[in-house]
Order: C-alpha cells, then sequence, then structure tokens
C-alpha cells in the first residue's frame, strides 16, 4: 500500500530537479543574485576575461556576462514555460476532442495538426514570427504553436486507447455526461505522457527561444538573453570566447535538467515499473 | 417451442405483470466500409420483476449487443435498424441521449465483465461506487462519499469506510467485481443488466458473487439480465433462459427445463460442451 520513497526510481528526476530549480531560482531572484546590472556599460573593462570582478568576465561593452546570464535565465524559464504550456493545454484540448469525438473532427483536426507538423519547427517557427512580430511574447507564442501538433497527436493517440478501456464504458452506463467523462475519467489517465511531453517541450522551447533570439527575432538587445548572448559573442570568439561559452553551458545545462526530468519522469511514471 | 410441462412455467410473468424490461423484435446493424451487415436478428425476450433471466450463448452470438442496445450503449459502427425496447413503460429507442443519460445508472445499471477495466485507476473507489448518487441526486461527489462506505457494506466487502479510500488496483478481483455492483445498485434501478461478471473471477468467487447476486434479487426484487457462456453460473442463477446463436434466439425455457430437455440441437450441444459435475448432463441423457 503505502510504500518508502524509491530513491533510485527518481534519481534522473531528482538530478534534472536539482539543475532546474537552481536555474529557476536565478531567474526569480535575478536582482538580488546578479552582482551587477546587466545593462550597465564599463568601457574601462571591455572584453575581459573571467576574474575576480567579473566572475565569467564582460563582453565588449563592459557588461558582466554572469549577470546577463543570470538575467537571460528569466527568458528562458518564461518562454520554457508559457510556450510549452500554450502547446499542452490546446495540444490536449484538440487531441482529446479529436478523439472523442471521431469522425469528422477527427479528420478535420488532425489534417489541420498535420499541416502544421509538416514545417520544419524553426521555420514555423520564424514565420510566425514574422507575422506575429518580433517580441519575447511572440516568440513564447510562436513557440508554442510550434508544440501544439505534437501535443495534439499524443494526446489523441493516450485518448483512443483509454477509449477503449472499461471504465469510460462503464461512465456511460451509469449515465455520465461527456465533459464529466473528458475531465474526470480520460483527463488523469492521459496526463502522465503528456507531462512527459512537456519535460521534453521545455527544454526544446530554450533552444527555440536562444535560436529566435541568435537569428534576432526574440528577445531585442539590450535585453539579454542567451540567445542573443550567442549570437553577439560569436563576433568576439577570437578575441574572447567565453561571451559564447558561457551562454552556451547556460542552455546546455537547462536543456539537460530538463531531459533529465522528462526522461525521468517517463521512466518512474511507467506502469511496468509499478509495484 | 416445445410443449409446456409444470417445469416450463415462467413463475415470474404473472397475467397483468408489466416485464421490466422488454425487447421486441430487435435487429441490430454493423457497419463495415459503409455497408450496413445485420448481426442481430428479431430478438425478443423480457424480464419481470424480480426475474433472473439469462441470455447465454458462444462468443459473438449477438447476446451482449443485444444487452448494450438495451442501454443504447452500441457502438459507433452499430445501430439498431429494427424493434422495440422498453423499460417498464419508457420507450427506449424513442428517448433522447439527455434522457437516456437520466435513466442509465438510475433506472438499469450495467455491471461489466471485467471489473479490474471498468474501474477508473486514477479515482478512488468509494467516489466512483457513490458517482452514481452525485449524478443522479445533483449532489457534490464529496457529500454522497459517506453513502460510498454503506453501498460497499451492503455488497459485503470488509472494512468499507477503509477501503472506501483505496484505488482499485488494491482491490483483488472479487472485490472488484463487488464494488462495480455497488455501483450499479447506488440507486436501486429495477434493471441490472450483468454482462458476464462472473468470468474473470476464480470458481469460488464467482459464487460469492453469485450469491450476492442472488440476494440482491430476493431483498430488492431487482430484476437481472444474465449475459454468459457459462452453462454452469446459468444452472445456478437464472429463472429463466433464452439461448443465442448467430444473433437469433435459438430456443428458450426455464433452467429447469432447459437442462432437463433441451429442444434445439444447438442447446444440446451446449449442454453437452460444458464439463460440469452437477447432474444436468446426464439427466439431459448425453453423457
Amino acid at each position: 500500500m503505502t510504500e518508502g520513497f524509491d530513491f533510485y526510481r527518481w534519481r534522473l528526476v531528482i538530478l534534472g530537479s536539482v539543475i532546474i530549480s537552481v536555474i529557476l531560482i536565478c531567474a526569480i531572484f535575478a536582482p538580488w543574485i546578479a552582482p551587477f546590472s546587466p545593462y550597465d556599460l564599463d568601457y574601462t573593462a571591455m572584453l575581459q576575461g573571467p576574474g575576480a570582478t567579473h566572475w565569467l568576465g564582460t563582453d565588449e561593452l563592459g557588461r558582466d556576462i554572469l549577470s546577463r546570464i543570470i538575467y537571460g535565465a528569466r527568458i528562458s524559464m518564461q518562454v520554457a514555460f508559457i510556450a510549452a504550456g500554450i502547446g499542452l493545454v490546446f495540444g490536449a484540448v484538440i487531441g482529446v476532442t479529436a478523439a472523442y469525438f471521431g469522425g469528422i473532427v477527427d479528420m478535420v483536426l488532425m489534417r489541420f495538426m498535420e499541416l502544421l507538423f509538416s514545417f520544419p519547427a524553426i521555420l514555423l517557427a520564424v514565420v510566425l514570427m514574422a507575422s506575429l512580430g518580433t517580441s519575447v511574447l511572440n516568440a513564447m507564442i510562436a513557440i508554442g504553436i510550434v508544440f501544439i501538433p505534437g501535443f495534439s497527436r499524443l494526446a489523441r493517440a493516450a485518448t483512443e486507447v483509454v477509449l477503449r478501456e472499461q471504465y469510460v464504458e462503464s461512465a456511460r452506463a451509469i449515465g455520465m455526461s461527456h465533459g464529466r467523462i473528458l475531465l474526470r475519467e480520460i483527463m488523469p489517465n492521459i496526463i502522465a505522457p503528456l507531462l512527459v511531453e512537456a519535460a521534453v517541450a521545455f527544454s526544446y522551447a530554450i533552444l527555440l527561444e536562444s535560436a529566435l533570439s541568435f537569428l534576432g527575432l526574440g528577445a531585442q538587445p539590450p535585453e539579454p538573453s542567451w540567445g542573443n548572448m550567442l549570437n553577439t559573442g560569436r563576433g568576439f570568439m577570437a578575441q574572447s570566447a567565453i561571451m559564447s561559452i558561457a551562454p552556451g553551458m547556460a542552455i546546455f545545462l537547462t536543456v539537460i535538467g530538463f531531459n533529465l526530468v522528462g526522461d525521468g519522469l517517463r521512466d518512474a511514471l511507467d506502469p511496468h515499473m509499478k509495484d | 417451442m416445445g410443449t409446456q410441462t409444470s417445469d416450463d412455467l415462467r413463475v415470474h410473468d404473472t397475467p397483468g405483470a408489466v416485464p421490466t424490461l422488454s425487447v421486441e423484435g430487435l435487429s441490430i446493424e454493423f457497419s463495415r466500409r459503409r455497408v450496413w451487415t445485420p448481426v442481430v436478428h428479431d430478438v425478443s425476450l423480457k424480464v419481470m420483476p424480480g426475474e433472473i433471466v439469462g441470455v447465454i450463448g458462444e462468443s459473438g452470438s449477438g447476446k451482449t449487443l443485444s444487452a448494450l442496445a438495451a442501454l443504447r450503449l452500441l457502438p459507433r459502427q452499430a445501430r439498431v435498424a429494427s424493434g422495440r425496447v422498453r423499460l417498464g413503460d419508457i420507450d427506449i429507442l424513442a428517448q433522447s441521449e439527455g434522457q437516456m443519460r437520466a435513466l442509465r445508472g438510475n433506472r438499469m445499471a450495467l455491471i461489466p465483465q471485467d471489473a479490474m477495466q471498468a474501474l477508473n485507476p486514477t479515482m478512488r473507489v468509494g467516489l466512483q461506487v457513490a458517482e452514481p448518487l452525485s449524478l443522479h441526486g445533483g449532489k457534490a461527489l464529496k457529500s454522497v462519499a459517506g453513502a460510498a462506505t454503506q453501498l460497499l457494506e451492503a455488497v459485503g466487502i470488509a472494512r468499507p469506510a477503509e477501503q472506501a479510500r483505496s484505488f482499485p488496483h488494491q482491490f483483488s478481483g472479487g472485490m472488484q467485481q463487488r464494488a462495480m455492483i455497488a455501483m450499479g445498485l447506488a440507486l436501486a434501478p429495477s434493471l441490472l443488466i450483468a454482462d458476464e461478471p462472473t468470468t474473470a473471477l476464480d470458481v469460488t468467487v464467482q459464487a460469492q458473487v453469485l450469491d450476492l447476486l442472488r440476494d440482491i434479487r430476493t431483498s430488492r426484487g431487482t430484476s437481472i439480465l444474465f449475459i454468459t457462456h457459462d452453462l454452469g453460473v446459468v444452472a445456478e442463477l437464472c429463472d429463466w433462459v433464452y439461448v443465442m446463436r448467430h444473433g437469433r434466439i435459438v430456443e428458450q425455457g426455464s433452467v429447469a427445463r432447459i437442462f432437463r430437455d433441451p429442444k434445439e440441437d444447438y442447446t444440446q450441444m451446449l449442454l453437452a460442451a460444458t464439463p460440469s459435475i452437477h447432474g444436468p448432463r446426464r439427466k439431459a441423457g448425453l453423457a
């Protein structure tokens, strides 16, 4: 019945959560954690390497790189959560609706999803950004839209499985309404794979946001984002490699963290491993 | 259908009594690639108040479909082609979907084959058992939780208050089936439709569940439509039997008569094919 906490089973999730927690704390408490302002220029200390004052050195305008990384975490985290949230909510609603009502509803919704799916993710995001305009908010929306087809397919497949379950039929047999069946019988039973997908989507959202910022479509300078820092750093690779390495490492660590959580959750929530 | 003998009387079919469920000339079609193929042909049966009626037949004989039609829960690819279904004085096939929802679980309930599959794994058993009360009584689910304990107790689950807080996978097969029966009984429906409720259970638990169903009939006067392929169960529980094959009813009669003197070849085959430690097979002269 009640069992002790199984550390081994959750080890990946824990490791990933620790990494993400550190980054989250940085994002939330950036003004208190960052040693300098991310916007203050210091023309006496440009392109410095890592040192005692500036732990990760300074960029081409003498701004503290560590502080900019810490502030950049805000944008990355916001984009990750909001974009994955948009994808999860809309994808789940579309997928569950398609599977539950079937027929023409299923046909129309899923063909539309396939249409979205047929664009390469980055291209779709760029096109959406071009039509929505460049801003961080629009980047979140664009990335969220990129995620919707994946989530909807997953939700639809999971719902198809649950619909064949007898408990859905029993729910009908006691006179439950469509809404209640969707909410009480189907949703709780498909949420696990969707959450795993969401964790993967987080890391992908961070990559996409970085890519959009790198292309100049996401966060606009002087707003620090890992993507546009990487882009700026590219031009100073020979003088100061840390300008590229620092944001690259930040992206890398965050993505690893979310992937660990995603993979770990998938394993830990796998019903075959339940005892 | 043979001459009536003293043991072939339908004791529950008293003059003037209104059947709890009556199905007349029911035909069901299945669609395959947009072609409608009949699978159930002109089935007529009735269940009298307080009667346990068995429908027996092999897989694919249409017995479950006929029962689902009574609840208007046919799968998407199936439809009723013709016939009438009445629950008491309600014309089932003429009800709107909303009216049907009000009837299901309230006036008639389904006890499914595999209780494990029929319980939502993410919800506590007590809440599920009480769900019909909240659905049809319009009360919040939390407020009917106490009723769940009483229902679980009524179906013979030990420590009901504690077990109501368990999840389905913590229940044994027999307890799960009891929980499903409790859910079916929640609103004291006049008709229980039991679709092979004991098939997934081992023999001792099976006997307990059958006892429970018999008790329910005796104490509450509930009519039960019992679908099965197991002749032993029919012999033990039912008053009246319909034998189905290939979507048709081939024979009907009292349990005693069917076992003593099956008229149809198919019924004789069914009887002969059943390993039994009871008398019927010898009585039928087929051993």
